[in-house]
């Protein structure tokens, strides 16, 4: 089978600067892959290349056998890909219910159905009991868990989290990690950008490793903790020697 | 929880009709021409504020230009039944479609710009469409177009001894612009367009097609905002540029709806219920020789009530939000 997303040879250069250079990966269908690196390393360009923030300046990037270089962001969200933002990016003024709907509209023209649609998934994301409370009342946590639910209600393929358990509480995180396997386990494809390495690594199916824009490792998660060029590249040679 | 939506959704309706029906009662008891006068200008830009709220209010492009839309809604009216005899009933819909369709074209290009630079532009969008008519002579230029009385007809939507098929008509506007609201509220349209208020780059990423709301919040607002222009037309009977596309229009369609509630569905109806009236008033009151004094007074009320309340009157009638924080 084909994988789901893949990306050939893709290059952004912001001026003089190389971003990603000649990134060639692929997420297999049904997987949970992490896409990891030190600060710097081009992971948050190559996950707006994929969710259609702007083109590449060359490469392509195919979704489900389809090249979708030149699609913009809401044309790939009608093809199956969903995504959260960093910076949390909820729609304030709205309440939780009527955030989510906005994605369920994707989807369900009917608003009836889109209503239902957006409840079914606040149930899933453990958001039901903040329905009726406006986004900006939400805690930190619960944005995040939002942005999740926001993209979950387009009814994607493919979900790209972009640091979702970042700067999270030990057991907001774990809620965190639950919801992504439940997610999975729903029959949705995860990327997930993360660069703290102890929290996803025990969640991935796969890492592959960005540094100074070119894919350094790829690999179970057992591995590429344990190579080399990912020690040196998160701490330095010195490190890398003893390993 | 969507039973409690619904109930909200038809308790709205009710509460819009007893409105319109005390509203469509009151000429029996109110004999006054001035006072008439008021309830007729604060209809119609009752009606006016919800169609700016539309574009503005939801949908988040502050629009400080819909004067364009006003003046060519009366222009396009006049001079189709000026130079060639057509009614003003169907030259109210070529106005409101000729000024959807403007409003379109000016999105194309204005609509890649944010914020302030947005308003910027429909302000000096609106300035142009003002010099433009001034100059333009086949439609009277300077002097403007009189409109020729010749007696009471509904046909020609024109009276002279009474006021009152005017008051039904700008009741009937304000319904209409408070239903069309209403309507689309709880529609794939309403929701995108409050989502491409709050965050643009997100409603993309959910599929939505930020552009394309846009352009049909303005053409929606346009249209609206045009008939009413061919309304005031019909009313005073003669228009000129600075009497139909005045930057005062677009301040008096902007001001009710912040000040009840922009974004909301009754900040604009409840805003011109109380700015309007106070206008006349106030220029009744303290008007004439002082000159200037109404504004004074006018000026300071509008800085009080923001003051007061930044979210708008409405947030007076606001139900207690559960804002308890839950983990």
């Amino acid at each position: 089978m084909t994988a789901l997303l893949e990306t050939r040879g893709v290059w952004q250069r912001f001026g003089g600067l190389v971003a990603n250079s000649d990134v060639s990966i692929s997420v297999g269908r049904g997987e949970i892959v992490g896409l990891i690196g030190p600060n710097g390393a081009g992971k948050s360009t190559l996950f707006n290349l994929i969710a259609g923030v702007l083109p590449p300046t060359q490469g392509s990037i195919l979704f489900d056998g389809e090249d979708v270089t030149r699609l913009p962001a809401a044309a790939r969200c009608q093809r199956g890909v969903g995504r959260t933002f960093q910076v949390v990016k909820s729609f304030e003024t709205m309440t939780v219910i009527d955030n989510v709907i906005v994605g369920a509209l994707v989807r369900n023209t009917v608003m009836r159905e889109a209503r239902r649609k957006a409840h079914e998934v606040l149930e899933f994301t453990g958001l039901a009991a903040r329905a009726d409370v406006l986004a900006s009342d939400l805690v930190p946590a619960e944005k995040r868990r939002l942005e999740v639910a926001r993209a979950l209600a387009t009814e994607p393929k493919l979900l790209l989290l972009d640091e979702v358990l970042t700067g999270l509480t030990p057991t907001e995180a774990q809620t965190g990690v639950a919801l992504v396997r439940k997610v999975r386990d729903a029959g949705i494809t995860v990327l997930m950008v993360e660069h703290v390495m102890e929290i996803v690594m025990p969640l991935v199916d796969r890492a592959i490793v960005l540094d100074l824009g070119k894919v350094l490792v790829e690999g179970k998660p057992a591995d590429v903790v344990r190579d080399p060029k990912v020690i040196k590249a998160y701490l330095g040679d010195r490190h890398a020697v003893g390993a | 929880m969507d039973k409690d939506f619904a109930a909200r959704r038809r308790r709205d309706l009710i509460i819009a009709a007893v409105l319109a029906a005390i509203a469509a009662l009151t000429p029996l008891f109110v004999k006054d021409v001035v006072v008439q006068n008021i309830l007729i200008l604060t209809l119609m830009y009752a009606g006016l504020s919800q169609s700016w709220n539309i574009l503005s209010g939801y949908c988040g492009q502050i629009s400080l230009g819909h004067a364009l839309y006003f003046g060519l809604g009366a222009y396009t009216t006049e001079l189709l039944f000026m130079k060639f005899g057509v009614l003003p009933w169907f030259g109210m819909l070529a106005g409101g479609v000729v000024s959807a369709l403007i409003a379109m074209g000016l999105g194309y290009p204005f609509f890649r710009l944010r914020g302030h630079y947005f308003v910027i532009a429909t302000i000096v969008i609106a300035e142009i469409g003002l010099l433009l008519f001034h100059n333009w002579e086949w439609a009277g230029a300077a002097m403007g177009i009189t409109i020729p009385i010749r007696g009471d007809s509904w046909l020609k939507f024109q009276f002279l001894r009474t006021k009152l098929p005017y008051f039904y008509f700008a009741l009937a506007l304000c319904c209409l612009a408070w239903f069309v609201t209403w309507w689309l509220e709880d529609s794939k349209w309403g929701f995108w367009w409050r989502a491409v208020k709050d965050n643009p780059d997100a409603a993309e990423s959910l599929g939505v097609d930020v552009f394309n709301s846009k352009m049909g919040a303005a053409a929606v607002s346009a249209f609206l905002v045009a008939v009413g222009g061919s309304f005031y037309a019909q009313f005073v009977s003669y228009i000129d540029p600075e009497s139909v596309m005045g930057f005062q229009f677009s301040l008096l369609m902007a001001l009710p709806a912040v000040l009840g509630g922009i974004g909301t569905l009754w900040g604009p109806v409840l805003g011109a219920a109380i700015l309007i009236p106070l206008t006349e008033l106030t220029r009744f009151k303290f008007g004439g020789s002082g000159r200037g004094v109404d504004l004074i007074v006018y000026g300071t009320l509008i800085v009080l009530i923001s003051l007061a309340l930044p979210r708008g009157l409405l947030s007076l009638f606001a139900r207690p939000k559960k804002t308890g924080v839950s983990r």
